[in-house]
């Protein structure tokens, strides 16, 4: 099989609040303190997997919600969050939470959205906004691993100041990683990159070139994971479909414009 | 016993609790989960099929659309904790299409287009309890939420209600599908919280 990501049964643990940083107005990433996180392990997490994270209120209210994983297999558990205004969790975790305080965790879940080093490649990543999360978490590990695969990473944001972990990935561009930025909403002066939503004949210009399909076998070739809105992964999978990649190599995850 | 998280409240209404199973939140979006890109099957190449059974029976999309449909309003859960309180439906009821094949099986494994598939009891697909959805809303059914044509289990986590269905292999055993394979549960029941193997 191609990887049973759960193994046994998943349970709720306790984890205590270590940090708490800003990335954007609206996005926050939450340094998770916890004594069993199996993730510490390398071999027991997969990049671009997710955790539940469930809070008690006093009344003994539980809200449970899925968040992908920020930090890379190996490290300790960080969760990037969104605020969505009409969500009952994600206004607590962005505006509400702070160190010291606890929430519960169990994963990590998940085995399909994931990379590893064997995939193959060349990799794609396609981000919109927040979807940008579990993909950091596949540039981490390929960073820790010394993976050498070829990674384009093209990030959809509105604004410049909404673009996360900017700095990080900054950095990266060193380390042989492509950043090709698109701003939708306003872009800074000057700024010369796209300034339009991701489209058939941006994909065309930043996208790998597809494997000739003679060669090319299932596991080979370029491998793409999207993740983003709805809306911004159907027409982000489509369009590499049309420029030739196997729907088996074109793995994507998304969020609802709900959830929370 | 659950650690309290300081100043966490709820802030959404009452969910009507004999209609939102445990860990759910009601929205009245209509998400769509889907692991890669969706597929585009045109209805002259469609066809829905049940192998496994003393013979294989297959439908084009003609003949499958000549069979007697069923409209109806459920409420639908996916794993991902957001349930959809009365969606439309129209569909073939598989009380209909398991009617036309003979068959001692006891599971069925539901696959579509893309190669998605998934594992669902055969007793939990009959008794007016499943159908094969063609029509959402009063409209056809949109390519990303499953069509031209969608499994509809409501009863279970929606991920059972598999997209792009092309048919189902009936088969003696139960094997898991794709989620499955990657740790969810193998009956995923939203009312008992089945949401990954051990659940």
């Amino acid at each position: 099989m191609a990887g049973t990501a759960v193994r046994g049964r998943l349970t709720w643990q306790t984890a205590t609040v270590a940090a708490v940083m800003d990335e954007t107005p609206r996005v926050r990433t939450l340094l998770l303190e916890m004594p069993g996180w199996p993730g510490r392990s390398v071999g027991r997490q997969r990049a671009g997997q997710h955790v539940d994270i469930r809070l008690t209120a006093e009344d003994g209210y539980q809200a449970e919600r899925a968040y992908s994983i920020a930090s890379a297999p190996g490290e300790d558990l960080a969760i990037t969050v969104e605020r969505l205004d009409d969500g009952e969790v994600s206004p607590y975790l962005t505006e509400e939470v702070r160190a010291g305080d606890v929430l519960e965790v169990r994963g990590p879940i998940g085995g399909y959205f994931v990379w590893e080093n064997g995939f193959g490649g060349p990799l794609l990543l396609v981000a919109g906004g927040s979807g940008v999360v579990p993909l950091r978490s596949i540039l981490r590990h390929r960073a820790r691993t010394g993976s050498l695969v070829p990674v384009r990473l093209l990030y959809s944001s509105r604004n410049w100041a909404d673009v996360i972990y900017r700095a990080e990935l900054d950095g990266l561009v060193s380390g042989g990683v492509e950043v090709v930025y698109t701003l939708t909403g306003s872009q800074p002066p000057g700024w010369r990159g796209y300034a339009r939503r991701v489209d058939a004949r941006m994909l065309a210009e930043v996208a790998w070139p597809a494997a000739p399909s003679p060669a090319g076998s299932p596991s080979d070739g370029p491998l793409a994971y999207v993740c983003g809105p709805t809306s911004f992964v159907e027409s982000v999978a489509a369009g590499l479909v049309g420029l030739g990649y196997p729907a088996g190599r074109v793995k994507t995850e998304r969020f609802g414009a709900t959830g929370g | 016993m659950s650690p309290i998280s300081r100043g966490f409240h709820r802030k959404r209404a009452d969910a009507p609790a004999d209609r939102v199973p445990p860990g759910q939140y009601v929205t009245t979006d209509f998400p769509v989960l889907s692991a890669g890109p969706t597929p585009h099957t045109a209805l002259d190449r469609w066809s829905f099929s049940i192998t496994g059974g003393r013979e294989t029976k297959s439908w084009t999309w003609e003949e499958f659309r000549a069979l007697p449909t069923e409209t109806l309003t459920t409420d639908i859960h996916c794993v991902t904790r957001w349930s959809k309180l009365d969606t439309r439906w129209e569909g073939v009821s598989l009380d209909v299409l398991l009617a036309a094949v003979s068959y001692d099986a006891r599971y069925a494994l539901a696959f579509s287009d893309g190669g998605y598939t998934t594992n669902v009891p055969v007793a939990d697909l009959l008794g007016g309890r499943a159908w094969v959805a063609f029509g959402y809303g009063g409209a056809p059914l949109g390519a990303e939420h499953g069509g031209p044509a969608r499994l509809l289990v409501p009863h279970l986590y929606f991920w059972k209600s598999a997209k792009w269905v092309r048919g189902l292999r009936l088969r003696a055993t139960d094997e898991p599908g794709f989620w499955e394979n990657y740790g969810y549960h193998m009956y995923g029941d939203p009312w008992r919280e089945q949401r990954y193997a051990g659940d």
